[in-house]
């Protein structure tokens, strides 16, 4: 249930511009926003820290979490590279269809 | 009237929004093509565009997931993304929701259809949009075939759906254009980003330039484990590419279809004779 309380947050952050108000704004109203879905500490933590690396192994799905990434002003590089050190830092991604089959020192496209 | 123009596209939002990224010249030859698919489909004078997308979970989430859901409003608006980051300005789009009505009663004949009053508009359907209609002028109706969140619609009932809209597009009088867009391997929004299976993106659209039902609709070759292992998750998006060719019923031609790896997809244009 967890994976998708994430997946229904990054939902509703990428086409509700009040949630991304309320998640930019901080301290205790993006508290208040993260308390209405049912996340666990781990979770919560990642969302609230903006840790691509972490959403990303715990199975979000690639094409919500893609927008989450210049929300927070991380260019397709940056994003591309959160993902790896994710992999790197946790371990191989837990659930979802976004799995990693390249390894953590390839670059695809380049970037 | 009924459909005077069949094909399919890519819509990576990289084709738009990291086009400064890519060598140039690659990047024009096939900016070049798909200019050229979308003044194809406007020399056809349609009245209205159908585009069956697989979206983003842009407007539909798996708490309520349709297996195929079709648009029915006057007017959208997109893109959803940031325009920055997708390098395509928010606009609305104009609709049907009149024309919409009577395609959605004839497909129910058949296949079962979510219909949407409010639809915001993705990559999977603005990126296309950017070079058929690049001045927004033409009525869309914006269809989805769930190709994001399992269990997904099984081949066969894509291909059900692409007859039943044939069905509905043949009893509407207005002139129709039928796009599909997504596919065809690749493994989009992950470190992956760029890899593309080149052997079986060529010999799905062999096939699905052959229009041969049978093989596109190999339970062996294509069922969703051996598209997942062969060709990503977004290779799922087959779905469109077969809907469109049961619609059609005709022989394709591949005007585009080279990797372009920071666009993350086989970059993909191909026209169908409609028969």
């Amino acid at each position: 249930m967890s994976l998708y309380a994430m997946q229904k947050f990054l939902f509703a952050l990428n086409r509700d511009v009040d949630v991304q108000r309320r998640y930019s704004e901080g301290g205790d109203t993006r508290a208040e926003l993260l308390a209405a879905y049912d996340l666990n500490d781990e979770e919560r933590e990642a969302i609230d820290q903006g840790d691509i690396g972490k959403l990303y192994v715990l199975g979000c799905n690639g094409q919500l979490l893609m927008h989450f990434a210049p929300l927070l002003g991380i260019a397709w590089a940056d994003y591309l590279e959160a993902m790896r050190e994710g992999v790197r830092k946790y371990g191989p991604v837990r659930a979802g269809i976004y799995a990693m089959t390249t390894g953590t020192d390839e670059k695809v496209a380049g970037v | 009237m009924s459909l005077v123009f069949a094909g399919v596209c890519s819509h990576a939002p990289g084709i738009t929004g990291r086009a400064h990224l890519a060598d140039p010249a690659v990047k024009d030859e096939f900016h070049a093509q798909f200019q050229r698919f979308g003044e194809a489909m406007r020399a056809t004078r349609p009245d209205a565009v159908i585009v069956i997308a697989a979206e983003h979970f842009a407007n539909f989430f798996m708490n309520n997931m349709p297996a195929y859901a079709i648009g029915m409003a006057d007017s959208y608006e997109g893109p959803i993304e940031d325009p920055k980051w997708l390098g395509i300005e928010k606009t609305r789009v104009p609709g049907d929701a009149a024309l919409s009505q009577r395609l959605i009663r004839e497909v129910m004949q058949t296949v079962d259809v979510a219909y949407a009053e409010e639809w915001k508009f993705d990559h999977g359907i603005m990126v296309p949009l950017h070079f058929l209609t690049p001045k927004f002028d033409i009525k869309i109706i914006p269809v989805n075939i769930n190709c994001q969140g399992p269990p997904l619609t099984p081949l066969h009932r894509a291909w059900a759906f692409g007859e039943a809209l044939r069905r509905a597009c043949d009893k509407a009088p207005e002139r129709i254009a039928l796009v599909g867009t997504g596919g065809i391997s690749h493994w989009p929004a992950t470190p992956d980003s760029g890899k593309v299976n080149a052997e079986w993106d060529a010999e799905f659209m062999n096939r699905w330039c052959a229009n041969d039902r049978e093989a596109l609709l190999s339970p062996t070759d294509y069922n969703d484990e051996a598209t997942y292992r062969e060709a990503g998750q977004g290779g799922f998006e087959i779905r469109t590419f077969l809907s469109v060719a049961a619609a059609a019923r005709g022989k394709g031609q591949i005007l585009h279809m080279k990797a372009i790896p920071i666009f993350a997809v086989t970059c993909t244009v191909a026209v169908m004779s409609v028969e």
